[in-house]
């Protein structure tokens, strides 16, 4: 008892420390004298959901009135038309609306609302239409190291460590230590009540790599995402996309003969009937089914960023009308609690996302006769011998 | 204007139908405590389809 009410204590001095650095991220996005706050607040949470090409962790404005960045730079990898371009994000000097020009490789390059484009030949600088898309300019294809590629790498080299040094200390005892004996409760849980119950005892094994990589995948970043570091990787369409196409990808490779013949000529209903719904289950099982896991992980992401950001913004929003004092300690409690949620939804977001995938490919690899026998047995939890047993 | 009258009826859709689930995963569970972890799965289940159906509409919506 005593240990869970210090873990508490912690997490939540964590979170005010988290909540408290975001605010100062955003109060000094919002203190431009004349401008529009509310525009401001919706510009810089538009420019927080977006990806950036360098690590920006706040600006202030400096004594002699000029702007300062506190941050580092990534690489930019540009395919441009004159072949390949590197360069680093410094070179932009944290314009993003197309006023610096970038000479690299024989190609002019821009950066506009996050995006790098490239100059058509001769031109000097940008030109804008009335919608103010770029008129003399073109999308390259941008391979940069964003700053979510640079978390999705962090937390892949977090993850080779973390798991790779949990292997090795079951080589040597039973029992990990440190780090590894927050993991392998998790690592059991996705095996026991995710893997096994919905692709079965028999055919799991094969699975549970992927599902155990795409739930601790998601959900570190997800967390993240709550740190003040602002990053937004699965709430990147991208990212989420490409997690869904890999989902696709083994149950559609996976699926058996039993997968096919309910999709395409289901038995047991009129013969009418069967090429409608071949139809809606090939809509189903190559389209709906991809498209949920992505929006849905990428639309609670994004609104959950979002609601914890407008609510810090209360601070600047409602000002005049509550006082300094009344506004922030009004958006103090309500982005702490909003934030208390978020990591709630941080796990059952790549709860749900494993869990769907583990479903679908279970749908796909199920032999029909055998279906009754798995309900019927539940998942039992097998002894701690057995369960280590197979991670060695 | 009018996308952001569908986006209310989208969640007013999207609330009958998690309070539904909601409701009767409770009831199913009140009646039998044992089978609660099962319960739960399946109500989590539906309930990430239907947010999932909900997501996706407003995602529309907004396009």
């Amino acid at each position: 008892m005593k240990e869970v009410s210090k873990m508490i204590r912690t997490l939540v001095l964590l979170c005010i420390f988290c909540i408290s650095f975001q605010g100062f991220a955003l109060s000094e996005g919002g203190d431009e004298g004349a401008v529009d706050t509310k525009e401001e607040v919706d510009a810089y949470i538009q420019h927080h959901i977006k990806d950036a090409h360098d690590f920006h962790l706040f600006s202030y404005t400096g004594d002699n009135g000029e702007r300062k960045h506190v941050g580092f730079p990534l690489p930019v990898i540009l395919w441009s038309s004159n072949g390949l371009v590197t360069f680093m994000s410094s070179e932009f000097h944290h314009d993003d609306a197309g006023k610096v020009v970038v000479e690299k490789g024989g190609s002019k390059f821009v950066k506009l609302h996050s995006k790098i484009y490239e100059l058509n030949a001769g031109a000097t600088e940008v030109q804008f239409d009335e919608h103010h898309h770029a008129e003399n300019a073109a999308k390259v294809l941008d391979f940069s190291i964003t700053k979510s590629v640079f978390g999705i790498l962090l937390i892949g080299l977090f993850m080779l460590w973390a798991f790779s040094s949990l292997a090795k200390q079951y080589a040597k005892k039973k029992v990990p230590t440190g780090f590894g004996r927050v993991l392998e409760p998790l690592v059991i849980y996705v095996r026991d009540e995710i893997a096994k119950p919905n692709i079965g005892e028999k055919k799991y094994r094969k699975f549970t790599g992927y599902l155990l990589t795409v739930f601790f995948f998601i959900w570190i970043l997800n967390l993240l995402g709550l740190t003040p570091f602002g990053f937004n990787v699965t709430g990147q369409l991208a990212v989420t996309a490409a997690l869904a196409i890999f989902t696709l990808v083994i149950y559609t490779f996976s699926g058996n003969k039993d997968y096919w013949m309910h999709m395409l000529w289901m038995p047991g209903v009129p013969f009418l009937i069967r090429p409608i719904l071949a139809i809606i289950e090939l809509a189903g099982a190559f389209v709906i089914k991809p498209f949920s896991l992505l929006v849905r992980l990428f639309a609670n992401i994004s609104a959950g960023h979002i609601v914890v950001m407008s609510l810090i913004a209360i601070m600047f929003t409602l000002k005049k009308s509550l006082g300094v004092v009344g506004a922030t300690g009004l958006s103090l409690v309500l982005s702490f609690f909003i934030t208390l949620i978020e990591v709630l939804v941080a796990f059952l977001q790549a709860y749900i996302f494993t869990m769907l995938s583990a479903l679908f490919i279970g749908m796909a690899v199920a032999e029909h006769d055998h279906d009754h026998e798995h309900d019927a047995k539940g998942h039992e939890v097998p002894d701690a011998e057995d369960v280590r047993g197979d991670f060695i | 204007m009018y996308n952001l009258i569908g986006a209310g009826l989208i969640v007013i859709g999207a609330g009958i139908g998690l309070g539904q689930i909601g409701g009767k995963a409770m009831e199913g569970i009140a009646r039998q405590p044992e089978a609660t972890g099962k319960i739960q799965t399946a109500m989590i289940i539906i309930a990430a389809l239907l947010e999932g159906l909900a997501f996706g509409a407003l995602f529309l919506g907004k396009a």
